[in-house]
């Protein structure tokens, strides 16, 4: 199945998907948020399509775009025939709510806990929605692209000896 | 019983010391210190905490070629109870620095540190959030060997080192008073 079969195939069953791209040959599409879970349990299910391994899960945060701030990008493959599809899914950094999908994916748990502990997306249903590679007590969510590139108010860095900083 | 009677020898009298005399260590105690820090310098046993790339330079130094054994490491007690120097190699996270913290109580005195590579020492190239900028912020340090990685001899440098400060330390030094108040300043008591 290539690219333009399962295009077809994925649009014929999940109509909301949009912005179809096909970067260095993955085929990327956009799904609205509150759809994710039902869009990964049907491509799981389906016999035809079969995507039942989470390569990756993660996050970027677009400060620009409006509303659509935070985005969570899954990376699928189906193993047996060797089909790779990548899925976003746009969320507003206000409220960056999205569905767990640790109950598909046991792959997904610490995934999310990684995307949770740099971006700030809460995952609903998570069973343990915490900080996994960050110190516990850090109140920020560091791969956010809000952040001067030099902090003045640094207290960890000796300033004499490194000048600049 | 017989009721215990104590010495009323009144004939004993105590006198003040005289001005200009010699205090100090006596003749004896000198030596022994020369001795036990013969002793200690030429049997450093060492604890690796090696964390990433410095490790592989550490392990290197360990080997045939650059061998660390012949100064005496030649035991490799991966248990801090048991070992008096304390190897930090490679990148401590801020997230590591309370579990260093922890292996540096558990040793027993008398225990030297060395900061192997830029990242122990500083934090090297990672400028960064989540990195510790030198482990000097959690505990005391004793010799920093610089370098990304250091070469084994860098390694063997920085014990050589290490093995002067060992020899020239007094017994005393573990109870003096700026001992500890370098220990406080670190939280340790």
């Amino acid at each position: 199945m290539d690219n333009q079969q399962l295009k077809q195939s994925l649009s014929s069953k999940f109509d909301y998907l949009s912005d179809w791209e096909e970067p260095y040959g993955l085929l990327t599409a956009t799904m609205p948020a509150a759809k994710n879970m039902e869009v990964l349990q049907g491509i799981f299910d389906d016999e035809a399509l079969k995507f039942r391994f989470l390569t990756d899960l993660t996050a970027v945060h677009f400060p620009d775009r409006k509303d659509e701030e935070l985005c969570v990008v899954y990376h699928l493959h189906n193993l047996q025939d060797n089909i790779r599809l990548r899925l976003k899914a746009y969320l507003p950094v206000e409220a960056p709510d999205i569905h767990t999908a640790s109950a598909l994916f046991s792959g997904a748990n610490w995934m999310e806990r990684e995307t949770y502990d740099f971006f700030g997306v809460n995952f609903l249903n998570h069973s343990n929605l915490t900080r996994i590679l960050n110190v516990d007590e850090m109140d920020y969510f560091p791969m956010r692209r809000e952040y001067p590139m030099e902090d003045p108010t640094r207290i960890d860095k000796d300033d004499e000896m490194f000048g600049r900083s | 019983m017989r009721p215990v009677k104590y010495n009323e020898n009144k004939k004993v009298t105590t006198a003040d010391l005289p001005e200009n005399v010699y205090t100090g260590e006596g003749f004896m105690t000198t030596k022994l210190d020369d001795v036990i820090g013969l002793a200690r310098a030429n049997s450093l046993w060492p604890l690796p905490f090696a964390t990433s790339c410095c490790g592989i330079e550490f392990m290197a130094t360990m080997g045939s070629n650059y061998d660390l054994a012949r100064f005496g490491s030649e035991r490799m007690g991966f248990t801090p109870r048991q070992c008096d120097m304390l190897l930090v190699a490679g990148t401590i996270a801020k997230k590591m620095a309370p579990i260093l913290r922890q292996v540096y109580l558990q040793m027993a005195e008398p225990r030297w540190v060395i900061a192997i590579g830029a990242c122990a020492s500083s934090g090297g190239i990672f400028d960064s959030y989540s990195v510790l900028q030198g482990i000097d912020q959690v505990i005391p340090v004793d010799v920093y060997v610089p370098g990304c990685p250091p070469r084994p001899e860098g390694i063997l440098d920085g014990v050589i080192k290490l093995q002067k400060i060992v020899k020239n330390e007094s017994l005393r030094r573990r109870n003096a008073p700026q001992y500890k108040a370098l220990l406080n300043e670190y939280g340790i008591q």
